[in-house]
């Protein structure tokens, strides 16, 4: 019998149950549940029983019967031991438990007897709780922002830590927030400007990006090597010690506060990692095909239009969707430019709600729920495309 | 005919890149270089107008007579601070209408007023005043009168194109602003930003790595933070963290882990007693870095990654008849296999995280000691409107960042084109 090893798993596990059981309690909290006390050492002893309960049994029985007698009876007793709750509570700690149970299906004594088994075992459970810990910190702050903004400015204030949303009010007190970020501070016409700059911009920078790719991954000419380092290196310049200069030229050039002026500074800063992207890909075609354009009499414009652009269409997808992001997201130039509130985008938008102190907190997290919905909808759904974007503009950002 | 070709091929090759280089060096390298010019001046924002004349026209009726006019043009130069030679000015009257008395500076000719008022000092102003009245001595529409603007021109120097430089720019910055101080700040916030976001993105590739129920999901929300909208994730992290009523204050307050609200973002240190030691931590700024982490954690992931799911699969088969567990599995297979990854996105990332503007600006703004080159840049050119001043920052950023690059393309340059 190797104690060393029971007492870690022993340990391990229900550390492990005692956190996720704390930070179900925690986001009960935030739904209005008024607890205090984490009761972290009734927990412990708590998980650390049932663990001890679940190893003995081990595979004597039914597996589904063993888990459900075990969380269920743990869930009485725990209930029973700390404060009130209402059902839903509970019903997430027998769920909880049910998976808990579940992982430790193969932990019996004769498992716990192997070699080496016990830093296999801190490792699990180390990986389990590095995936609710991840999820956590990742999702929580979103949460947040999605909740407060059906929350109201006297509700906020009474309870800053109730953001359970209210569904017996009608749809119109729940929603107020976006009705009134649309109507009174205009995001209808954010929301357009911006779409506009970004679309533009990728348009843009594909127009421009895709011939000089294209004369950097296939043609020979003087300056070649020299070009393509310095496209990496003036990618490395920040927008930061850009911005006075640029500033005081458009200032008096009167490109200021309009929405071209920031197309052009997007497109110019995107160009770099949009052409050394490309240029990757256009060199991976094989060249064959090209020449075969060539002899049927397809000069250099016709072999982009007809040869290059169809064959590289996903690489044209990645650029276009990162170019997208980095413009509908960027904040420094949007601030510097534009002081006309007809010409904000969304970013500057929201930036401007904050200069007034007053402005409730819900209306800006609705305004930041706005801003950020469509970027990461976009994610989700070409999710493939936009990782590769990413990795290859990613040493940015 | 091989030649003629090569030729052909190199003008393609020219037309192509041309529109692609010149904007480029128009936004990008053009701006490098004026700040070079624009840091030897002695320039604040409002200098960079260019100062104009400006004339406001106003047209008052003359008791008693309704043939005619007076008209007074409020005229002023609209630099407080730049003078303007040779000014010219001209407005068009209405047919029959013509002015009586007229100023010495002027001259009527084909319905036109024409005057040269010669130079104006900076702040320049003047009512200048002319009677019209109608030929006919019918009665003057004024409407009519006052619908013609007057045109006006001089010549100006603009400041940023002439050649008076100084030194107190960089003077400033060396010496009257607690430069070190500035450098340690930013130095302090780059390195535990780089850091701390590398190894959590060890952490977080290694668990991808694995095979889970839900791995994709999870995938997909760990490049969350860097793909949201920086303003909005920074204001939502601005309200989670707020001692009044923030969400994460009210938590902790509530389960008693603290007593009084900690204001994360506003206070500058955090006094903690270890041992009878007062150790002083910069809380602000420590705040500052966790959200760095936070946000660009994501892209380190990525990489090492893209890199973990390279490594042969055998040499963890081999490990497992050894009898090695997954600790040692990751310190003898693993971590040797991404060292150079590693050193590369160290390297990139200090670049990065070395310029980052938006984050702290918008966090604290630069206040509570989270001042860095960038913020300053920032506050210097246009909170404290000196532009100038917020130049010569900018070249100090561009100086130490060529170092950064050269020591970068010396340590690892080749190696970065092998990946």
């Amino acid at each position: 019998m190797k104690f060393k090893s029971l007492i870690i798993t022993l340990l391990a596990s229900s550390i492990f149950l005692t956190i996720i059981i704390c930070i179900w309690k925690i986001l009960a909290t935030l739904q209005g549940l008024s607890f205090s006390n984490l009761n972290f050492n009734l927990n412990l002893l708590l998980s650390l029983g049932l663990v001890i309960t679940c190893v003995l049994i081990g595979k004597k029985f039914n597996h589904y019967l063993k888990i459900f007698i075990l969380s269920l009876s743990f869930t009485i007793l725990y209930t029973f031991l700390n404060e009130n709750s209402p059902m839903w509570f509970s019903v997430g700690i027998f769920l909880l438990i049910l998976f808990f149970t579940n992982k430790l299906k193969k932990y019996d004594l004769k498992y716990l007897n192997q070699d080496f088994i016990s830093e296999k075992i801190v490792f699990e459970f180390l990986s389990l709780f590095a995936i609710v810990f991840f999820a956590l910190v990742i999702l929580f702050p979103f949460y947040i922002m999605f909740v407060t903004s059906f929350k109201t400015q006297t509700a906020l204030l009474i309870n800053p830590i109730d953001l359970s949303i209210d569904f017996s009010k009608n749809i119109f007190e729940i929603f107020k927030s976006y009705f009134v970020i649309f109507k009174t501070y205009d995001f209808g016409r954010y929301i357009l400007t911006s779409s506009y700059v970004s679309v533009g911009t990728v348009l843009i920078t594909l127009f421009f990006s895709i011939p000089a790719a294209y004369a950097v991954a296939r043609l020979n000419f003087f300056g070649k090597t020299f070009l393509s380092t310095s496209i990496l290196i003036i990618y490395m310049f920040p927008a930061i010690v850009l911005v006075i200069p640029l500033y005081t030229v458009f200032s008096q050039l009167g490109l200021r506060n309009s929405v071209e002026g920031l197309l052009i500074v997007y497109t110019a800063t995107t160009l770099p990692v949009a052409i050394y992207m490309l240029q990757g890909y256009f060199k991976s075609i094989p060249k064959e095909i090209e020449e075969a354009g060539l002899i049927d009499g397809q000069n250099w414009f016709g072999i982009i239009i007809k040869i290059i652009i169809p064959l590289s269409l996903p690489a044209i997808a990645s650029v276009s969707l990162y170019v997208f992001m980095i413009a509908w997201n960027e904040f420094l130039f949007s601030l510097m430019f534009l002081d006309n509130p007809k010409t904000f985008t969304l970013s500057r938008a929201i930036n401007h709600l904050t200069g007034d102190a007053e402005t409730p907190r819900q209306y800006l997290m609705a305004g930041s729920v706005v801003v950020t919905l469509p970027i990461l909808l976009i994610f989700i759904y070409f999710e493939k495309y936009l990782v590769s974007g990413l990795t290859a503009g990613g040493v940015k950002g | 005919m091989s030649s003629t070709l090569s030729k052909i091929e190199k003008r393609t090759a020219y037309t192509l890149l041309l529109p692609a280089v010149c904007l480029v060096f128009a936004i990008i390298l053009f701006p490098i270089f004026a700040n070079v010019w624009i840091s030897f001046k002695e320039v604040g924002l409002k200098d960079i107008r260019i100062p104009e004349p400006r004339a406001k026209k106003i047209v008052k009726n003359i008791q008693d007579s309704n043939s005619e006019l007076k008209i007074i043009y409020k005229l002023r130069n609209s630099s407080l601070i730049q003078d303007i030679r040779e000014v010219r000015f001209s407005d068009k009257l209405p047919k029959n209408i013509e002015p009586v008395n007229l100023d010495k500076r002027c001259e009527f000719k084909s319905q036109k007023v024409k005057c040269f008022f010669g130079d104006w000092e900076a702040g320049y102003r003047e009512n200048f005043e002319i009677f019209v009245k109608d030929v006919n001595n019918n009665a003057i529409n004024s409407k009519y009168v006052k619908s013609n603007k007057p045109d006006l021109n001089g010549k100006s120097n603009n400041i940023l194109l002439t050649t008076d430089f100084t030194l107190k720019n960089f003077k400033n910055v060396f010496i009257n602003n607690n430069f070190f101080e500035l450098l340690m700040t930013t130095f302090y916030f780059t390195f535990f930003g780089t850091l701390g976001a590398i190894l959590l993105g060890i952490f977080a590739a290694q668990l991808v790595n694995q095979k889970f129920y839900g791995r994709t999901f999870m995938r997909s929300i760990l490049l969350f933070p860097y793909v949201g909208p920086v303003v909005a994730l920074a204001y939502t992290w601005t309200l989670l963290l707020d001692p009044n009523s923030g969400t994460i204050n009210s938590l902790l307050v509530n389960y008693g882990v603290i007593e009084k609200p900690i204001n994360l973002l506003g206070q500058k240190y955090l006094i903690i007693n270890i041992l009878g030691f007062e150790l002083k931590l910069r809380l602000a700024l420590t705040t500052v870095i966790f959200f760095e982490i936070w946000r660009y954690f994501p892209l380190a992931f990525l990489f090492i990654l893209a890199r973990l799911q390279a490594i042969p699969r055998d040499l963890y088969e081999a490990a497992d008849v050894d009898g090695a567990g997954p600790f040692r599995k990751f310190f003898y297979i693993t971590l040797p296999q991404i060292t150079s990854i590693l050193s590369i996105l160290f390297m990139i990332r200090f670049i990065w995280n070395f310029n980052k503007f938006e984050d702290i600006f918008l966090l604290t703004g630069g206040a509570s000691g989270t001042l860095t080159l960038p913020i300053s840049v920032y506050q210097q050119g246009f909170a404290i409107s000196n532009i100038g001043m917020g130049s010569a920052v900018s070249i100090v950023i561009v100086l130490l960042l060529i170092t950064f690059m050269i020591i970068y393309f010396k340590l690892i340059g080749k190696k970065a084109n092998e990946i």
